[in-house]
């Protein structure tokens, strides 16, 4: 028995969410081996080789692969992977794109998000927003799984074998191609890295407000991110969302701002440490769930709270 | 062009899900049901593109109990032109559901199969690309825009990073994120139009396939509730709060 991890990459350094894959892998046990697909990503490959308990990393380095387009990772993945018992990749938009297609070519079913490894074949996942904690088990010859990303502490980055091995194959399914794309660039750290975020809501009433969430954001070091209804109303981009849809975050401290708290926001947040609410409606929802609610009026507040930092 | 829209089912999104007594499930009586909204986005963006020329057929397809009829008539009042239901009570999980779709793509020759990027109750975000693996479709995901050009398509997805543009040859299979559309809501004569339009039925069995799945479902629980906190009178009490008590502040 032995799992297959997908490392997730920007063909130049691993995802920090890698290593909680790598987590969950030896939560099952029995060791694992890390797949690292892209274009001239060596030195991703060689930082998860040394990943702590990792066995070989398999690098697949070609152009073909350089963007993570499912139609050409999917078969290789299903190809590596035959071998293996487990086949894990994060929960994460790259993870989400490739994994179900790899895991359609195996002929096996896939169990996405787990949170918890109750043993080989069982696991731990949400369900409904997390409204509910599903125990599954899958009798399929090879497990695929994606793992939520705030589910596990990441192993240490060092302690792996240093064994990075070429794989040659190369799938071109010639079906679509990478046309560009437009990241954030962000000084700030990762919404599901970050140990604090501070997240706007429609209560903000602008993408300028949000200006006042930076402030605060850049003493605390914090991520900014968003609800779903201020990404829809055009306030800030999509990548801040956070929520079912968007991203799951569980920093040490989440402080909320006019959000008022549907169930699909706290379904991505809900398993922040601690949780600290402004909002000038005393009975939103949000507050069910804060530590700490502060009912008031956030363009108030927000400078005043910047000044006490 | 046909646009094949697979859509599902599911517990209504303001519903608060409750846990059966015994921990074998989700307690499905008496709860309101809807189309899933990622589908509902995907029969609007179908509906826009036969609006705009693009498409000439929109075919609504359902896999489940012969209760999935209910959504299948919102789809065509939405302007899908005809639905398809795949009936069988078994609990089916996206790869069956996947095989499923897949025998109705081998007889229909869709050129693009509409899917929302996951359903509000599994969460689980498979099924479009289980279907275009079987298939041997290209699959663009999460899509927030979708430009047809000659033989392709463009589109627009949301990542994790921000936005990518990739392009799919035709036929491809598109998953929907929250922008790409606003779904409309089904107009009263267009609610009476859809009680004539056709829906068709068949059964896995028909289709010869197996809709059966490896994943079981062992228990069902509420997650840990989080202790009700308290309220802070000030912006002051509140940073002494996370200062000194919580100490997640320095």
């Amino acid at each position: 028995m032995t799992t297959l991890i997908v490392a997730e990459h920007d063909n130049n350094a691993l995802r920090p969410v890698s290593g909680v894959v790598a987590a969950a892998a030896t939560a099952i046990g029995g060791g694992y081996d890390v797949l690292v697909a892209g274009e001239g990503c060596a030195s991703a490959a060689a930082e998860a080789a040394a990943l702590a308990g990792a066995g070989k990393a398999l690098l697949a380095d070609h152009a073909a692969y350089a963007h993570q387009l499912a139609e050409n990772i999917a078969p290789l993945v299903a190809e590596v992977g035959a071998g293996y018992s487990h086949i894990l990749a994060a929960h994460t938009t790259t993870g989400k794109n490739f994994l179900p297609r790899a895991a359609a070519l195996l002929n096996v079913g896939q169990i996405s998000d787990i949170m918890a490894v109750v043993d080989e074949a069982t696991f731990k996942r949400p369900w409904a927003a997390g409204n509910a904690i599903a125990t599954v088990r899958s009798s399929d010859a090879i497990k695929v799984l994606s793992v939520r990303g705030t589910a596990f502490d990441p192993v240490a980055a060092e302690g792996g074998s240093g064994v990075v091995e070429a794989v040659d194959s190369i799938h071109d399914a010639g079906l679509s191609n990478f046309v560009g794309e437009s990241l954030a660039v962000s000084e700030r750290p990762e919404l599901t890295a970050a140990g604090t975020i501070i997240s706007g809501g429609r209560g903000m009433g602008s993408g300028e407000n949000f200006a006042l969430l930076e402030g605060i954001a850049d003493k605390l070091g914090a991520a900014i991110g968003a609800s779903r209804a201020a990404v829809d109303a055009g306030f800030v981009p999509n990548d801040m969302q956070v929520g079912q849809t968007g991203k799951i975050v569980a920093p040490e401290l989440y402080i909320a701002v006019g959000i008022s708290g549907a169930i699909q926001h706290l379904a991505g947040m809900k398993d922040s440490k601690v949780i600290a609410a402004i909002n000038k409606d005393e009975d939103a929802p949000i507050f069910q769930v804060a530590d700490y609610g502060l009912v008031a009026d956030l363009f108030k507040a927000l400078p005043e709270l910047e000044a006490l930092l | 062009m046909k646009v094949l829209v697979p859509v599902k089912r599911v517990v209504d999104a303001n519903v608060k899900v409750r846990v059966k007594p015994d921990n074998t499930g989700v307690d499905l009586s008496n709860v309101k049901m809807a189309v899933n909204p990622f589908c509902e986005i995907a029969i609007e963006e179908a509906v826009r593109l036969k609006e705009a020329g693009v498409a000439t057929e929109v075919v609504a397809v359902a896999v489940g109990g012969a209760a999935c009829q209910e959504q299948l008539r919102t789809c065509l009042a939405l302007g899908a032109d005809r639905a398809l239901l795949i009936e069988t009570d078994d609990s089916v999980q996206p790869l069956g559901v996947a095989k499923a779709l897949k025998a109705v793509q081998d007889n229909e020759q869709a050129e693009i199969v509409l899917f929302g990027k996951q359903s509000i109750d599994g969460d689980n975000s498979q099924t479009g690309q289980m279907f275009a693996a079987l298939a041997g479709l290209p699959q663009a995901t999460f899509a927030s825009e979708v430009k047809p050009q000659a033989g392709s398509l463009e589109v627009i997805r949301e990542v994790d990073g921000g936005l990518q543009t990739v392009s799919v040859k035709l036929p491809a299979v598109i998953t929907t994120d929250l922008r790409l559309n606003e779904p409309r809501y089904a107009s009263l004569p267009n609610i009476m139009k859809a009680k004539r339009k056709p829906m068709d039925r068949t059964t896995p069995a028909e289709l010869g396939i197996n809709v059966g799945s490896a994943v079981e479902v062992l228990s069902v629980e509420h997650p840990a509730e989080r202790a009700a906190g308290i309220k802070v009178e000030s912006v002051e009490e509140l940073v002494d709060k996370l200062k000194n008590e919580a100490k997640v502040i320095a």
